[in-house]
């Protein structure tokens, strides 16, 4: 291997680790807050890149029906359990059930107006955005006090129910969408593309945007404060439901952003979110599932493992990576002193 | 005497029987694809061609069973159990990865039922032993297309090739028969490569092929995930000839290569170009009755659906052979069914001729394969 090899593999592994810090980010969030280990992470991810293909091929995105039906349950949901209180009621629709259907309202009319490229991302971004609190409301609110493994089951059950509608909206084969940019950028032997540049700034504007967004404002105080005691929080008037659907609807929209980075660099299927989600695990293990900034290191280590293992290794690459979590684990578990589950 | 009597009775029962019941007999036909799962762009025109196929055969009317089994080899076996045991099909049809097809051949030889399955590697017929005399597939073997890579490389002036293949049985099974081939026609394979499925990025890979400086290069892979490393080669501006496998001769493979698939090379059956062979081809006229059909219901043709008819036209030549000597839903049948299938002769499919032996059960021969290339997005015939 020579020098140029290994930044080539260096800059590969940069990126892909770069997505898997977004996803890492998204699941210390999630799971800070709601302690859900939260697996349906990457099928965000993957929503997004197939909605965006799909306004490309001015076919009308899958989404649509995705939201409709995630909408339409949660009305019935809520309907059934607030049915006395109408006031409330029409509270809580306004807060799940009706971006859904505002947003398969805004996917149908920017696909069938084919409105251009720059509206599409954002209407993908609103749409994914928008699965967010009817996910959490539907799998997570109503057993919101349940035991963590309890909470990690469902949460593989909501991915599998996710890949599964993934596959009846969106269709079996893989995409690529444009990339937003055909800039490229030549260091030397290195040939940068715009579209890596824009990950890495991403990701960077992301670790510093959640710091100040957990230090400076009023909602990202809220959802530390219900982080560290759930009780305490609701004592002094946050509530723990608005906390837990304000997580993961950022979660949402982390992967609505990141699928959009991706899918200009990879091929992306309705199933190939897990496999990212994987990844970006392993590096918020390495936070312990707690520290924003290891876990991105973490993540970003993931990555470089990921690219230089193939390279070295391809037939053993998955079980490189993932053989990294157990030293991982064996350190945290000897250095960190084990608290018992309240 | 007595037993001459008998035996008469008994072929005079028999026809008597087989008047009235000629409207009632029912052929079951077991099927299990991968409709869902990693294989799922494979499965799904399989499953779907199935709907276009024959609802009688030989006078016989036929019920196809489809099962899912999800690309997962535990639910190949199962479906293929359940067919068998619940069912009770003559024959089964599936599966279509190569996995799925070797774990369901004891399940099908053990209960004496003929099983065509619809994957490329040649491991599920040969070699010849009690289980896989029940075993028979339509796809070409890896072998026959493999043979036809390496002699179109020779032809063009190719000695050293690198090999990037899926971390699975069907990347396995390609370096393996292109170590033959290659050896055959005095090509050396100098790097050899794994990619998954599911990966984001092949660099890595990539990288060592091209530091190898190999003549050319063949990715063996499915599908779109096979245009994966194809896109990472153009752009690192690797300049040598690269070559495909026949399993990423569908439409969405170059969807998503776009211009990057320009001058991609691979051997694939006939059916993928029929509107390109030549009207004397017997061919061109079956395929153009499958696809017009298929590509009106569903959308553009997959070879993979292909797979799926031609394993129905050999049954459509085999049944009413089969037919003659016993009913539809004994063992009996499912022997003559068998015995039927290895003796069929120039049964013309959408991918080809074929013509099976005792020691060949897949029947195909150079007239099931074509080298093609890709130019401005549509598949051509490779003129050298």
């Amino acid at each position: 291997m020579d020098s140029t090899i290994a930044a080539l593999l260096t800059q590969d592994g940069l990126t892909n680790g770069a997505i898997y810090c977004m996803i890492a980010l998204a699941l210390v969030l999630v799971f800070a807050v709601t302690r859900v280990i939260f697996v349906p992470q990457g099928e965000f991810v993957a929503f997004s890149a197939l909605t965006l293909a799909a306004f490309e091929q001015n076919k009308l995105p899958g989404t649509v029906w995705l939201l409709l039906a995630l909408g339409a349950v949660a009305a019935l949901v809520d309907a059934g359990s607030l049915w006395r209180e109408p006031r409330r009621l029409v509270r809580t629709w306004l807060g799940t059930s009706a971006p859904c259907v505002a947003a398969a309202l805004l996917v149908w009319l920017v696909a069938s107006a084919q409105l251009p490229f720059f509206v599409q991302v954002l209407t993908t971004i609103a749409a994914v955005t928008a699965m967010g609190p009817a996910v959490y409301r539907l799998a997570f609110q109503p057993i919101a006090n349940a035991t963590v493994l309890t909470l990690l089951i469902v949460s593989v059950a909501v991915h599998f129910v996710l890949t599964g509608l993934g596959l009846l909206f969106f269709g079996a084969e893989g995409v690529r969408t444009q990339p937003f940019t055909s800039a490229s950028f030549t260091f030397g032997a290195l040939n940068i593309s715009g579209q890596s540049l824009l990950v890495y700034a991403f990701t960077a504007f992301l670790v510093i945007a959640m710091a100040a967004f957990f230090k400076f404002t009023l909602f990202g105080k809220a959802l530390r404060a219900t982080a560290s005691n759930r009780t305490g929080a609701r004592l002094v008037g946050v509530s723990p439901n608005f906390a837990g659907s304000l997580s993961v609807t950022l979660a949402a929209a982390i992967g609505a952003v990141s699928g959009l980075l991706i899918g200009p660099i990879a091929t992306i299927y309705y199933d190939s979110g897990f496999l990212i989600g994987l990844k970006g695990f392993v590096g918020a293990i390495v936070g312990g599932l707690a520290s924003y900034p290891i876990a991105a290191g973490g993540a970003i280590f993931v990555g470089l493992v990921e690219s230089f293992s193939s390279f070295w290794a391809s037939a053993y690459k998955e079980v490189i990576v993932f053989t990294l979590i157990i030293p991982v684990l064996l350190w945290r578990s000897l250095t960190t002193t084990h608290h018992e589950e309240e | 005497m007595f037993r001459k009597v008998s035996a008469l009775s008994v072929a005079l029962g028999v026809g008597a029987l087989l008047l009235t019941a000629t409207a009632s007999a029912q052929l079951k036909v077991g099927v299990t694809v991968s409709a869902t799962g990693p294989a799922a762009s494979l499965g799904i025109p399989e499953k779907n061609t199935f709907d276009l196929l024959p609802k009688t055969i030989g006078g016989l009317s036929v019920t196809y069973i489809v099962l899912d089994d999800a690309s997962d080899t535990t639910r190949a076996v199962t479906n293929a159990k359940k067919l068998i045991s619940e069912d009770q099909v003559d024959v089964i049809i599936g599966s279509t990865t190569t996995p799925n097809s070797l774990a369901m051949i004891d399940v099908a030889a053990d209960a004496e039922t003929p099983m065509i399955s619809m994957a490329a590697s040649a491991r599920i017929i040969a070699p010849t032993n009690p289980k896989t005399r029940w075993i028979f597939k339509t796809p070409q073997n890896d072998s026959l297309m493999a043979d036809a890579i390496a002699v179109h490389m020779k032809a063009n002036g190719v000695s050293s090739i690198g090999f990037i293949g899926f971390n699975d049985a069907y990347g396995e099974g390609w370096l393996q028969e292109m170590r033959t081939s290659a050896k055959t026609a005095g090509i050396t394979i100098v790097a050899d490569e794994k990619f998954n499925r599911t990966d984001a990025s092949t660099t890595g890979q990539v990288l060592k092929l091209v530091a190898a400086n190999p003549h050319a290069i063949l990715i063996a892979g499915s599908g779109t995930p096979a245009a994966t490393p194809h896109k990472e080669l153009v752009a690192r501006g690797y300049k040598g000839k690269i070559y495909q496998t026949h399993g990423v001769a569908n439409s969405d493979f170059l969807r998503v290569m776009g211009k990057d698939a320009n001058g991609a090379l691979l051997p694939a059956g006939p059916m993928l170009v029929y509107e390109q062979l030549p009207d004397s081809n017997p061919i061109k006229k079956v395929a153009k009755e499958y696809i017009t059909a298929y590509e009106a219901k569903f959308g553009p043709r997959s070879t993979f659906g292909g797979h799926a008819y031609d394993a129905v036209a050999l049954l459509s030549r085999a049944v009413p052979e089969a037919a003659k000597s016993a009913k539809p839903g004994s063992k009996e049948f499912r022997a003559a069914l068998r015995t039927a299938l290895e003796g069929v002769k120039d049964v013309v499919g959408v991918h080809g001729v074929f013509t099976m032996l005792p020691g060949d059960h897949n029947g195909l021969d150079n007239r099931g394969r074509m080298m093609m290339t890709v130019k401005d997005g549509k598949w051509m015939i490779a003129t050298k």
